[in-house]
């Protein structure tokens, strides 16, 4: 599996996405700056956390504007399997990839901790290798994970089965609890928590290592 | 321009530049005639307490810096250890203390900004940054203000650069009120054959400005970090920087990328004094002149002078000489990163500072003088008197002061506080905030380092040398009860005014308790900052001499943490427990007093102990080990229970009243946990050490009971006072 692992002036957990990469794949990504947008045909593209532009103007706005993003919705919309997380996420949304907007968190703070997901479909190729309606531990670490779309396109979400995770107890005041969305196709997962950073006990878990896994299954 | 350079100088312009008569003198005579405006800014800013520890230089040579894994020692922008494999761990804590009582946000960012930027321009990526933080009494109406500003300004930095926040320490006493203290700490790890310099070389070398653009912000920082502060001192908020973590993040990606070729001659960041502070330092170790033409420096405001672009303390600059040809490669480098870069200057062999602008010398300065003939103050002073012991009384409901302490703000979870840092990224943070040291593991090894920040300034204001020895000594203990050896420290020495004997004399006293540590603990101070004239009106802080220390433990995988690990556990102490309440955080929050004299540290038992601690731990016989240090025995019970999530049941057999068995902060001493027959062991092995060694009890249950229901509290109860008296007390902050 040839992943990409797109870098944007800002990006900081570039480094940790490519080394969960390699280490469940045994593959190592190909580190792509956003300048390099044409870069060559992958399996699989990363869209990792950090604070890309600054997050000045909106998180993810100035980077969903950029020439690489245009190329990376393009291949999305050709089916290439895409994973945003956190800041990823908030770019993916910005494109209009994945719907909805990420606020800022509901008491204002920033908040890193391990917080409990529930897998709410495992009918993606992201989720395949989770058990149906398990709780799973994966960190989270933002100031704006604070999931808003109107209630027409939640009830869509949720009717489609497009809603991945949703946090056992909303800790930044998500619409419904959702943490991480696909998009219609399936082949787009924006997530807030990171699953990158569980994947060894020594950090306190594997449970985001079945991620990897699944998309690994998927793609050979 | 011109205008603001001939301004006369008066003897107001001297004092408003901090400086008296006699340093002006000497200005003027080093000078060979009156310097112009500029030149006595530079003057005032490289002469200021904070840029030539005028007051504390005379002490800290006395300071013990050398060990044979001491790459580095004071002087450089950070100190360097050797850790093994051809790496090296380079640290530094420094203060920013009166930028964030000022502006709390920018104050704190700034601080971690500038601490990250003196670890980077040594060739280290930062790996983890630690911070000590000291705020005035809960109830104090600026207080929670505060709080929130500073920890929002280190997460908001340190968060966007992507640098781990991995620990910390907080404390609250009516001594800040006034007068906060935000320390900061980066760590950082650099390949031994790559590490980087300041000092200058190569007469005619470009001289490289890189970063951000010069703009107004924090003239006069350093200044005003060398004063005490005055009810109008908001009014210096202008003189307080702003930070782009943004940028940081770019020019520590650039700087590491050019320093991965051979263009870097010497590199330094643009900190406290900015632009001049840096030239200075780097011709100066150099030994050489420098000649910079102000009209190139990259500046984000119309029309400044060259003063205030000499004395400017924007963020996020670094000054670099690069080796003859090499300056296309590296403005490559930093315009990929979308930063500025700009040659303001080559070296000269004239021993000058020299600055030209619009065509015309305006600066002209020998550099030896504005290094050397800083003046060096051998300010009188006056020990602290030695006190006498004091009774402590036992407290009216036991139950009820443990609950007290343990759901207090002494005590209290910091959750509230650490959560806001990503203490994760990196994916190599192994020991989270929480724990006796924070541990980071090296990237690709099972390698780690282990790292925290003490000292407790109650200790230090009853008895300076016993508080010195005391901050060193419980870093030292950190370190080990994670199971890494401590190997050199870094400091942060914020005191009051040094014109006063008795702060003088603060000041000494813990040096020489720090220096006696270092020395008989093999742990030398490799770098540090000094902060004085930490006082408002006239009222001085406690002595705070804050400590980071380092340690390395070569597998990782054996690191012990505090938690009890379920029921069944045997819980032993290592260590003798004497009567020593005296200025113990129970007399401070129960009694309300803090009287007579501070538990005494016998550095030959605090290494006794702890090397022992350290080998059980390498052996793989312990992975459950907690210090004891603020609220004595029971303080570190209750964490170990509630951390594990499992009660606790022990007897203490003691001649001691059982408040003193409970409460003493007896040095040198561990709590241990283990499965019964290892806990035998380390029993048996302890006293044929001769360590003072007891077998206290058992995990259990969800209650912490000592001596059969002398205490006995709920640890529901407590975990959920423990870790709500922050958040309860932060929810209404202003």
């Amino acid at each position: 599996m040839k992943s990409a692992v797109i870098v944007f002036p800002g990006s900081n957990c570039d480094r940790d996405m490519a080394v969960a990469l390699e280490k469940i794949t045994g593959q190592k990504p190909l580190m792509v700056w956003h300048q390099d947008y044409d870069f060559p045909v992958v399996d699989f593209i990363a869209l990792p956390g950090g604070f890309s532009y600054g997050d000045y103007l909106r998180c993810g706005a100035m980077s969903a504007r950029s020439h690489v993003m245009k190329e990376v919705v393009k291949r999305a919309g050709a089916g290439v399997p895409t994973l945003g997380i956190c800041n990823g996420f908030q770019i993916l949304a910005e494109t209009g990839v994945l719907p909805g907007a990420l606020m800022r968190n509901a008491n204002l703070h920033f908040v890193c901790k391990d917080v409990e997901l529930t897998v709410e479909n495992t009918d993606t190729m992201f989720t395949s290798g989770y058990i149906a309606g398990s709780n799973i531990t994966v960190p989270v670490a933002h100031h704006d994970g604070n999931y808003f779309a109107d209630d027409a396109t939640l009830d869509t979400l949720e009717g489609e089965g497009r809603v991945a995770f949703k946090y056992a107890n909303n800790i930044n005041g998500a619409q419904r609890r959702i943490a991480g969305i696909t998009n219609k196709a399936g082949n787009v997962l924006g997530m807030m928590p990171h699953p990158e950073r569980m994947i060894e006990p020594a950090l306190g878990g594997s449970d985001g290592r079945i991620l990897f896994e699944s998309i690994m299954n998927r793609l050979g | 321009m011109t205008k603001i350079d001939d301004t006369v100088i008066t003897p107001e312009i001297v004092k408003e530049h901090g400086l008296n008569e006699e340093e002006y003198a000497r200005i003027v005579k080093a000078m060979g005639r009156v310097p112009n405006y500029t030149e006595l800014g530079i003057y005032s800013v490289m002469w200021s307490e904070h840029c030539s520890y005028k007051s504390s230089r005379f002490h800290l040579k006395k300071l013990p810096t050398k060990a044979p894994w001491v790459i580095c020692g004071p002087g450089e922008n950070a100190g360097v250890i050797d850790i093994g494999d051809n790496q090296a761990a380079i640290f530094k804590m420094e203060s920013h203390n009166h930028p964030s009582y000022i502006e709390p946000y920018q104050g704190a960012a700034t601080g971690v900004g500038g601490i990250l930027r003196d670890v980077f321009t040594m060739g280290a990526r930062p790996v983890a940054n630690m911070n000590a933080l000291r705020f005035g009494e809960p109830g104090h109406p600026k207080t929670k203000h505060l709080v929130s500003g500073v920890v929002e300004g280190i997460g908001g930095y340190g968060n966007c650069v992507g640098v781990p926040t991995v620990g910390g320490e907080t404390n609250f006493d009516p001594s800040y009120n006034g007068n906060i203290l935000v320390n900061a700490m980066t760590v950082g790890i650099a390949d031994q054959d790559k590490i980087f310099y300041c000092a200058a070389a190569g007469v005619g070398n470009p001289v490289v400005y890189v970063g951000s653009k010069t703009g107004r912000d924090g003239i006069h920082g350093a200044t005003m970090a060398s004063t005490e502060f005055t009810e109008d001192t908001e009014a210096k908020r202008p003189t307080v920087q702003v930070g782009d973590p943004f940028t940081e993040k770019l020019l520590i990606e650039a700087c590491l990328e050019l320093m991965n070729t051979d263009a870097i001659i010497a590199i330094q960041d643009m900190g406290a004094a900015g632009l001049t502070s840096s030239s200075v330092e780097m011709a100066s170790k150099g030994g050489v002149g420098f000649e910079l033409n102000l009209d190139n420096v990259p500046q984000r405001e119309a029309n400044m002078t060259p003063y205030e672009m000499c004395l400017s303390e924007s963020q996020e600059r670094m000054l670099m000489v690069l080796k003859p040809g090499r300056e296309a490669m590296a403005q490559a480098i930093f315009e990929k990163w979308e930063l500025d870069f700009a040659v303001i200057g080559e070296i000269t062999d004239t021993g000058k500072l020299t600055l030209t602008f619009g065509g015309e010398i305006v600066g002209d300065m020998p550099i030896a003088s504005l290094v050397e003939d800083a003046p060096e103050y051998e300010r009188p002073y006056e020990y602290t008197a030695k006190r006498e012991s004091a009774l402590v009384a036992a407290p009216d409901d036991l139950n009820k002061a443990v609950m007290d302490m343990v759901g207090g703000p002494h005590l209290c979870s910091r959750r509230w506080i650490w959560e806001q840092y990503d203490h994760m990224v990196m994916g190599d943070t192994i020991q989270r905030p929480g724990g006796d040291a924070a541990v980071v593991r090296i990237h690709g090894t099972e390698k780690a380092l282990a790292i925290s920040t003490d000292v407790t300034p109650r200790y230090c204001f009853a008895d300076p040398y016993e508080g010195g020895k005391q901050a060193v000594a419980e870093t030292w203990r950190n370190v080990t009860a994670v199971g890494a050896r401590p190997l050199a420290i870094t400091n942060c020495l914020n005191f009051g005014n040094p014109e006063r004997p008795d702060i003088m004399g603060q000041f000494v006293g813990c040096l020489e308790g720090m220096g006696d540590a270092c020395r008989a603990l093999d742990y030398p101070i490799v770098s540090g900052n000094v902060s004085l004239y930490n006082e408002t009106n006239g009222s001085g802080i406690l002595p705070t001499p804050a400590i980071g220390g380092v340690g390395v433990m070569a597998d990782s995988t054996k690191m012990a943490t505090i938690p009890f690990e379920g029921a069944g556990q045997s819980v032993l102490l290592i260590g003798e427990t004497k009567d020593e309440l005296n200025v113990s955080l129970y007399q401070k929050q129960i009694l309300g007093t803090e009287s007579g004299r501070p538990p005494h540290v016998d550095l030959a038992i605090e290494r006794r102990n702890g090397d022992f601690i350290r080998m059980l731990i390498e052996n793989g016989q312990l992975a459950t080990c907690h210090d004891l240090s603020d609220g004595g025995l029971i303080a570190a019970l209750a964490d170990m229970a509630m951390a594990g999530k499992v009660g606790v049941n022990v007897t203490l057999e003691t001649d001691l009243p059982l408040h003193a068995a409970l409460f003493s902060e007896s040095q040198a001493r561990y709590l241990l946990a283990a499965d019964a027959e290892t806990a035998e062991q380390i029993r048996m092995e302890a006293k044929d050490a001769g360590i003072p060694v007891a077998v206290l009890g058992t995990t259990g249950g969800d209650r912490i009971t000592v001596n059969g229901g002398a205490v006995d509290l709920s640890l529901a109860a407590l975990t959920e006072a423990h870790e709500d008296w922050l958040p309860n007390f932060m929810a209404n902050a202003s």
